[in-house]
């Protein structure tokens, strides 16, 4: 029963923190292109500066709560995926570090530096955390007593011994990339305004027929890559639910984007981003890290998870924690909402 | 290089580079609230303004200390993992209670602090400058009861696999090492913040146009510094040394440099360890004060590392006695330059003391050293032991990541972090020299929308 409510605790941390910090990777990635005057940059800017930083500790709080609750698990995963999330601390290291000195300083030069950082280290997060959860979908090849190392790359192809990257993760990557842009787009749409907002929405059809095709693209790639998959779905068919709901949220999106509601626009893809992410998990459950080297090698709920004491303390100060964080974040979107004043800078 | 070397290397570079940050934070955090309580009260728009400009400089530090502090959680998995499958059902509680408890506050509260000046009240933005030094000292807290735990090991038990388990979670909270720490460790910070403030008050005293800022901060940061350098000698760190002296004989040992067991043992102000004859070379020592400072009496037997078997000597010996002398003599020195500068406050002759600007401005770094020795004392004086006699360091490093795979990201973070300390410099450089210039238009500061 523990097992069961810590899986789908870490699952909802995670969850949170792709829609939240999404959207902030999102406009990163529109950053690039979309975005022409410095007023905009400053506008597009501003709409993510009061929230990033706050969206990003779901990623901490996220990966703490991973650690007690699952410790090997934590050690097995974070060990064997070295290289791709040293990869991505520098990133997240570029992009904070970007987007604080944006503030802080108005030489053009240094600003246009400062926005391809900021850019292009958004666009690579997303690719490698869709290819993070791909490679979890798809399976490491685990030793006997729990551990791995995974290369950056073998042959490009899943299999008993894979690397970070093959064409199933590459898929991943993309789905990430492309439907983190679409969410970035439509926070856009919700807080600036003018040419900017324009072009936002008349980019947001393109992205979603896109997310579409990726979508579906890559529900039949996991299947080909791991057809047990599917099994909870066939145990419990009601959860088929699933995947009607990623569909039903694409539809909204177009719909909700059509009748210039961007806010239940946005709020339908932050669904869309849940009905996917959860859909993933249930494909796994009750395996955490399944194995490419036969399934006895799986890191299982059972065998991660921390002792009863560990986890019923824990429960009692998540729920209280949480709670209060979820608190200060409905004040502090409150505080913020509405469209941003486009000639305020940062602080 | 072994792969142990480098995993050891890697956690303590990326610390310490990191630490530089968090502790101006907790200690700004700290004067800050203080700055924005006296403009609350008196209404002065001057005391605001000094509030708003260290605002920008706590903002700049505290996405440095962001950014680098993220890899320090993932590190546990990434380079300790064999430590973490054993030990996370204890510490990954208060690494997680830091995200959840902590995290969540300070980042919301900042971005309210930065950016909501203009929508909030007078009180609410006072509030939030509060939420901001609470989560900051909270943060501090919990990373400070997991390093305690690794220290002197409370409240777990052993399954049969090896792991350890929380057996009480208010005791592993309230940990007596981690509470004396604590104490420690936070005033170091507020040592921190309060020569930073002077410094930059002293430099505006010493250059010319920013006179009545450069008060203000001389004030506050002088006021601060003398009741955070005397509380980090006495009674924080007598303390937290006699704990020490008492649970880690060894590292006590190791850091006072004595070899030999004695009874009226005196304290080395200055020498240097010879590992290989078991001796300290040209010593200047004074009779009987360790065994005073430690026991209260001048006759009491001090543990010499004699006792003890050599494989359970803290392994960097030398660094580990340079640490600490380090920390303690520039606390020593603190102590009476505070004192010094609080007098001439206290008779209204600081602001045109020139040499005392001088030595005040100069000094800023020394914190960071001091602060930087005194963790290093901590850590390496746990050595052999990541767990203090329970699991040592050698049996918990990573062995799947290779020492190549490891000296590699060592690499990268280095010239990384090389990159964003010239960055940080620069950035802070720009905004002191241009100082908390007043505003065009006063009123829309405070006017809400």
């Amino acid at each position: 029963m523990m097992g069961f409510i810590w899986f789908w605790l870490v699952a909802v941390m995670i969850v949170g923190y792709v829609v939240l910090d999404g959207f902030d990777l999102g406009v990163g990635v529109l950053h690039l292109f979309l975005v022409r005057t410095e007023a905009e940059r400053r506008a597009s800017l501003r709409s993510i500066g009061p929230v990033w930083d706050g969206n990003e500790v779901w990623l901490l709080a996220g990966g703490g709560t991973l650690y007690f609750a699952f410790p090997l698990l934590y050690a097995s995963a974070f060990s064997g995926f070295y290289l791709p999330l040293m990869i991505v601390l520098w990133l997240l290291v570029l992009r904070g570090v970007s987007l604080e000195l944006r503030n802080h300083i108005d030489v053009g030069v240094w600003l246009a530096l400062l926005d391809g950082v900021f850019g292009l280290s958004s666009a690579l997060l997303t690719i490698f955390f869709g290819a993070a959860l791909a490679n979890v979908l798809r399976g490491v090849p685990l030793q006997a007593d729990g551990y791995f190392f995974l290369p950056l790359w073998t042959n490009w192809r899943p299999g008993v011994s894979p690397g970070i990257l093959d064409w199933y993760t590459v898929i991943g990557g993309l789905v990430a990339l492309v439907a983190l842009t679409l969410h970035g787009a439509l926070w856009l749409a919700i807080k600036v305004s003018g040419d900017l907002a324009k072009r936002a929405c008349s980019l947001i059809n393109p992205l979603l027929a896109l997310v579409s095709l990726l979508t579906i693209v890559s529900l039949i790639a996991t299947i080909a890559v791991r057809p047990a998959s599917l099994d909870n779905y066939y145990h419990y068919p009601f959860t088929f639910i699933v995947p009607v709901g990623v569909l039903a949220c694409l539809a909204g999106i177009w719909f909700f984007n059509r009748n210039h509601q961007p806010v239940k626009a946005f709020l339908s893809s932050s669904v869309y981003l849940f009905f996917m992410l959860a859909g993933a998990c249930w494909g796994v459950y009750p395996t955490l890290l399944p194995a490419t080297t036969g399934a006895d090698r799986d890191i299982t709920l059972g065998r991660a998870l921390s002792g009863p004491h560990t986890l019923s303390v824990g429960l009692a100060w998540w729920i209280f924690g949480m709670t209060l964080a979820i608190g200060y974040f409905v004040f502090v979107y409150s505080h913020f909402k509405g469209k941003v004043d486009a000639n305020s800078a940062g602080h | 290089m072994t792969a142990e070397l480098i995993h050891r290397l890697h956690f303590a570079f990326t610390i310490t580079f990191h630490y530089l940050f968090p502790q101006l934070t907790m200690g700004l955090a700290l004067l800050i609230v203080v700055l924005k309580s006296v403009a609350l009260k008196t209404g002065s728009e001057e005391w605001d303004r000094a509030a708003r400009f260290w605002g920008r400089i706590f903002g700049i530090n505290f996405v440095f200390g962001v950014v680098t502090g993220i890899p320090m959680e993932f590190q546990f998995g990434t380079n300790w993992a064999r430590f973490s499958r054993l030990s996370g059902g204890v510490i990954g509680q208060p690494l997680a209670m830091e995200g959840v408890f902590s995290f969540f506050l300070e980042s919301a509260f900042l971005g309210l602090f930065l950016y909501g000046e203009k929508r909030l009240s007078k009180f609410m933005h006072w509030l939030s400058a509060v939420m901001v030094l609470a989560g900051s000292w909270i943060s501090g807290f919990f990373i400070i009861v997991t390093d305690a735990w690794m220290q002197h090991p409370v409240a777990y038990e052993r399954t049969a696999s090896g792991q350890f388990e929380v057996l009480s979670f208010w005791q592993l909270l309230l940990n007596p090492w981690g509470l004396l720490q604590y104490a420690h460790n936070m005033t170091g910070a507020v040592v921190t913040g309060s020569f930073v403030m002077a410094a930059v008050g002293a430099f505006y005293l010493l250059d010319g146009p920013m006179q009545g800022y450069g008060r203000i901060f001389l004030k506050v940061g002088v006021v601060s510094g003398v009741i955070s350098c005397i509380l980090i000698i006495f009674p924080t760190g007598d303390l937290h040394g006699k704990y020490v002296a008492r649970h880690q004989p060894a590292a006590m040992a190791a850091m006072e440099g004595l070899f030999k067991t004695e009874s009226g043992a005196g304290i080395i102000l200055m020498g240097q360890p010879n590992e290989e004859t078991g001796q300290i070379d040209n010593p200047i020592v004074v009779n009987n004060v360790l065994s005073f400072l430690i026991y209260g009496t001048t006759k009491a037997e001090v543990t010499g590392l004699d006792h003890f078997p050599r494989d359970q000597w803290p392994t960097a010996l030398p660094l580990l006695y340079y640490a600490y002398h380090i920390m303690a003599g520039l606390g020593t020195y603190f102590v009476l330059l505070m004192i010094a500068a609080a007098f001439l406050l206290w008779r209204r002759k600081l602001y045109t003391a020139r040499w005392m600007l001088w030595l005040l401005l100069i000094s800023f770094p020394l914190p960071y050293i001091a602060n930087t020795a005194g963790w290093m004392t901590a850590e390496i004086g746990r050595q052999p032991w990541l767990i203090y006699g329970l699991m040592r360091t050698s049996e918990g490093f990573s062995n799947t990541v290779s020492a190549g795979n490891g000296l590699f990201t060592l690499i990268g973070f280095m010239g990384l972090y090389a990159l964003l300390g010239l960055l940080f410099t620069v950035l802070v450089y720009r905004e002191i020299s241009r100082g908390p210039h007043p505003i065009a238009d006063p009123k829309a500061v405070v006017v809400a929308d």
